[in-house]
C-alpha cells in the first residue's frame, strides 16, 4: 500500500504573543513547527503501512526551511519526503496550492490514498484537501476519526458530524482529511531520527511537476487580500465578589440576566 | 517570465524606520544596514507593508490579466443545508447576511436546497426571505455525500452563474464548497466574519480571522466569479420570518451519472450526550482540569441544562477521558462563537481562547486570579468552582422557575 501524507510547517500558536505596544504578532523567536492536525494524519499512515505494508511519502509545499518538518516526518517513520518549493508559489491561497500539491501527487505516480489533517493551525480553512481530491478527481471523505477497515480496494471509515458520526464506504484511491480522534501520535525513534538526519529529501520546482504558471502562486489564485489588520484585544472586564459564594452567583446571575432569558 | 509579480524595496527612499518589519503578518521584512529587506520566501505580496511606509519605498508590481466582464453573473445564492429534511439554522443565519448583500448589489437572494421530499421546506426558506429557490430532489441527495452535491451544485451554478455564494462553515459546508470553488474555478475565503459589498466593483468583502483571531485580513476575489464564502455558526443574525414574502421556485432534476455518487453512506450515528449541538448553542458552560475527575462534569452538565446550553471542555479534560473529543473546545477540537461561554476551571492556554473567544460575553470561574482566562473573560469570579457552580445553578434555577 502507498499512502501519500501532506503536511505543513506552520508557527507554533503556542509561543504567538502579541506585542502589547503595537498590537502585532511577536515573531521573532517563534519556531516552526508541524501543523497538530497533519501528526495525527502521519501517524495515520504509519500505522496503515505497518498494518498492510508499503510505503508512506511525505509531501509538503513550502519553503526551503520546510524540510526541517519533512526530516521530523522521517523521524515519525515515514519512508520518502518531497519538498515541493519555488518562489513561483508565493501568494498561493487554497486554490494554487491543492493544485500544485495535486500536480506534485500526479508525478509521485501509483498510490493507494492520501491523507491530510483536517485543516491547518495558521489558516483554518480546511480547504485544502478536499481542493486536493477534487483536481485529482478522486473520492474524499473529510473529518475522519476512525478507519475501520481498508484494503486496497476500498476503505469504511467513520466520518465525525455535529451530531456523531456517519459510516461511510469508499473506493481506493481517495482521500481522507482527519481529526485528533483518530489517534495518538507516537514519539521519534531512536532509529527515526538517525535516519531523519542521513535520508534524502526530494526537492521539486514547478516546472519539475509541470505546474501551468498562470495556476499558481498569486496568478492561480482567485483571491487577494487586500486589507490586514489587528483586532482591538478583548479586554478583560469586571471581577465579581460577593460575601459567599450564594452572593456571588447572585451577581453574577443579575449581570448576565439579559443573556440567559 | 517577465510578467511576474513582484516587490522590491526603493532603497533611496527606504529609512530602516522599521514600520513595515512591525506591519508584515508574515515575518518577511527585516531591516539590515538600515535598509528593509524582504525574504521572499516568506513574503505572501499581501501588501500591508505598502500602506504602513510612510515613505513610499516599498513598490509592489502585481501582473493582471484583462478585467473580465462579470455581467452575466446575477444573484446571491446561499446553500441552505437540510439534515433529515429540516433546514439547518445557519442556512437562516447566512439568508439574513444574504439579504444585506443582495440589497447592496440590486439583486435577488436565492436559496439552493438539495434533498429528498423537501418540497414544503420551500415556505420555510421564502418566509426567511428567499426570493428564488433552486431545488433538487432525489433519494440520492437524501443524505449529503461529496460527490453528488458537489456535481449538482456545480451543475446549478454553470447554468444560472450567481455572483456571490455564501455556505455554513459546517462540516457538511467545508467538505461541499472547497470541492465546487475548484472545479468552477471560483475564489472561495473561509469562515468570513464580516461580509460586505464594494459597490462600485462589485466585489465582495470578505473579513476573516488568521492567527487564532490574532490578526483579521479582508480579502476579495477580483478576477474570478462566482465570489464564495463560508460563514461560521452565530457570527450572522438569523433573517426574520416574513410570513408573506413571495418566493418562485425552480425544480431542477439531474441524471444518474450527475447524481451518483462513488462514496456510500452506510449508517448515521447520533452521540450527543446533550439535546444540544456545541457549534449551534447558544449558551456552552465548559470544564477544564480544575473539575479534578469526570464524575464532577456533573456539575457543569447541571448548569447546562439549567439555562438551556451545550457542554464544552477543554483538551486536558478530553486528554485525561473525562468527556468525549466531539466536546473539545479548542484549536485542535471546535471553535465556537455563543452568545455566553461560561468557562469553569479552566485557565486558559492560547489553544482554548483561540477556540472561544469570539463568544460575546465570557463568564471565567477560577480559582487562579492569574489565569489568563480572566484576561478575554467579561465577567471573572476568583474562587472555588465546587462552591461557584453548584450556587449559580441554583439561582438560575429560582430564576427561572
Amino acid at each position: 500500500m502507498h499512502i501519500i501524507v501532506c503536511i505543513k510547517q506552520v508557527p507554533n500558536t503556542t509561543n504567538v504573543r502579541i506585542d502589547p505596544a503595537t498590537n502585532t504578532l511577536i515573531r521573532a523567536g517563534v519556531e516552526s513547527v508541524i501543523n497538530p492536525f497533519d501528526m495525527y494524519a502521519m501517524e495515520e499512515g504509519v500505522r496503515l503501512k505497518e498494518r498492510l505494508t508499503g510505503k508512506v511519502t511525505v509531501i509538503t509545499m513550502g519553503p526551503p526551511q520546510a524540510e526541517s518538518a519533512l526530516r521530523e516526518a522521517i523521524s515519525m517513520g515515514c519512508d520518502d519526503a518531497i519538498l515541493v518549493s519555488d518562489r513561483k508559489f508565493a501568494g498561493s491561497d487554497t486554490w494554487a496550492t491543492s493544485y500544485t500539491l495535486a500536480q506534485a501527487i500526479r508525478k509521485i505516480g501509483a498510490f493507494d490514498c492520501v491523507i491530510c489533517g483536517k485543516q491547518a493551525s495558521d489558516g483554518d480553512t480546511a480547504q485544502v484537501g478536499p481542493g486536493i481530491s477534487t483536481h485529482l478527481d478522486i473520492p474524499q471523505v473529510t473529518y475522519v476519526k476512525k478507519i475501520e477497515e481498508i484494503s486496497k480496494e476500498k476503505a469504511r471509515v467513520e466520518r465525525m458530524t455535529e451530531e456523531g458520526f456517519d459510516i461511510i464506504e469508499t473506493p481506493l484511491p481517495c482521500l481522507f482529511t482527519v481529526v485528533k480522534e483518530i489517534n495518538t501520535p507516537r514519539l521519534a525513534s531512536l532509529k527515526g531520527k538517525m535516519r531523519a538526519k542521513s535520508c534524502e529529501v526530494v526537492k521539486w520546482t514547478a516546472d519539475d511537476i509541470g505546474c501551468d504558471p498562470k495556476n499558481i502562486g498569486l496568478d492561480g489564485s482567485p483571491t487577494r487580500v487586500v486589507k490586514i489588520f489587528t483586532p482591538p484585544p478583548r479586554k478583560g472586564g469586571e471581577i465579581i465578589k460577593g460575601n459567599d459564594a450564594g452572593e456571588t452567583a447572585e451577581k453574577l446571575a443579575e449581570a448576565l440576566k439579559s443573556f440567559v432569558i | 517570465m517577465a510578467d511576474t509579480n513582484k516587490i522590491r524595496i526603493i532603497l533611496d527612499k527606504c529609512t530602516g524606520c522599521m514600520l513595515c518589519v512591525k506591519t508584515c503578518p508574515f515575518g518577511a521584512i527585516e531591516v539590515a544596514g538600515k535598509k528593509a529587506k524582504i525574504d521572499l520566501a516568506k513574503c505572501n505580496l499581501c501588501g500591508a507593508c505598502l500602506d504602513s511606509c510612510k515613505f513610499k519605498a516599498i513598490e509592489i508590481i502585481l501582473h493582471t490579466s484583462a478585467k473580465k466582464d462579470f455581467g452575466e453573473y446575477r444573484d446571491v445564492w446561499v446553500f441552505c443545508e437540510q439534515k433529515k429534511g429540516v433546514i439547518q439554522t445557519i442556512s437562516y443565519e447566512l439568508l439574513g447576511e444574504g439579504k444585506k448583500l443582495a440589497r447592496k448589489l440590486g439583486c435577488k437572494l436565492c436559496a439552493v436546497a438539495l434533498g429528498d421530499g423537501i418540497e414544503d421546506r420551500a415556505k420555510d426558506l421564502a418566509e426567511r426571505g428567499a426570493d428564488k429557490i433552486y431545488m433538487a430532489e432525489s433519494p440520492h441527495l437524501k443524505f449529503y455525500q461529496d460527490d453528488s452535491y458537489t456535481n449538482v451544485l456545480v451543475e446549478l451554478v454553470r447554468e444560472y452563474k450567481p455572483e456571490v455564494m455564501l455556505c455554513g462553515a459546517t462540516t457538511i459546508g467545508r467538505s461541499l464548497i472547497s470541492r465546487v470553488a475548484v472545479k468552477v474555478d471560483a475564489g472561495l475565503t473561509a469562515d468570513c466574519t464580516g461580509l460586505d459589498i464594494d459597490k462600485d466593483n462589485r466585489l465582495l468583502l470578505q473579513t476573516r480571522p488568521a492567527f487564532g483571531g490574532n490578526i483579521m485580513a479582508t480579502i476579495i476575489t477580483p478576477n474570478h466569479r462566482p465570489q464564495m464564502a463560508t460563514v461560521r455558526h452565530k457570527v450572522m443574525k438569523e433573517a426574520e420570518i416574513n410570513k408573506g414574502h413571495r418566493c418562485e421556485v425552480v425544480k431542477k432534476h439531474f441524471p444518474d451519472n450527475i447524481l451518483k455518487s462513488r462514496t456510500t453512506l452506510l449508517d448515521m450515528v447520533e452521540e450527543i450526550e446533550e439535546t444540544v449541538n456545541l457549534a449551534e448553542a447558544d449558551i456552552i458552560v465548559s470544564g477544564g482540569r480544575g473539575l479534578r475527575g469526570p464524575e464532577n462534569f456533573n456539575l457543569i452538565r447541571e448548569l447546562a441544562l439549567t439555562l438551556g446550553g451545550a457542554v464544552g471542555a477543554s483538551r486536558s479534560a478530553v486528554d485525561a477521558g473525562w468527556m468525549p473529543y466531539s466536546h473539545q473546545v479548542g484549536q485542535t477540537g471546535k471553535t465556537v462563537c455563543p452568545k455566553l461561554y461560561i468557562a469553569c476551571g479552566i485557565s486558559g492556554q492560547i489553544q482554548h481562547l483561540i477556540g472561544m473567544q469570539s463568544s460575546k460575553v465570557i463568564v471565567a470561574i477560577n480559582k487562579d486570579p492569574d489565569a489568563p482566562i480572566f484576561k478575554v473573560a467579561t465577567y471573572g469570579v476568583v474562587g472555588d468552582l465546587f462552591e461557584i457552580v453548584p450556587a449559580l445553578t441554583k439561582t438560575f434555577k429560582q430564576v427561572s422557575g
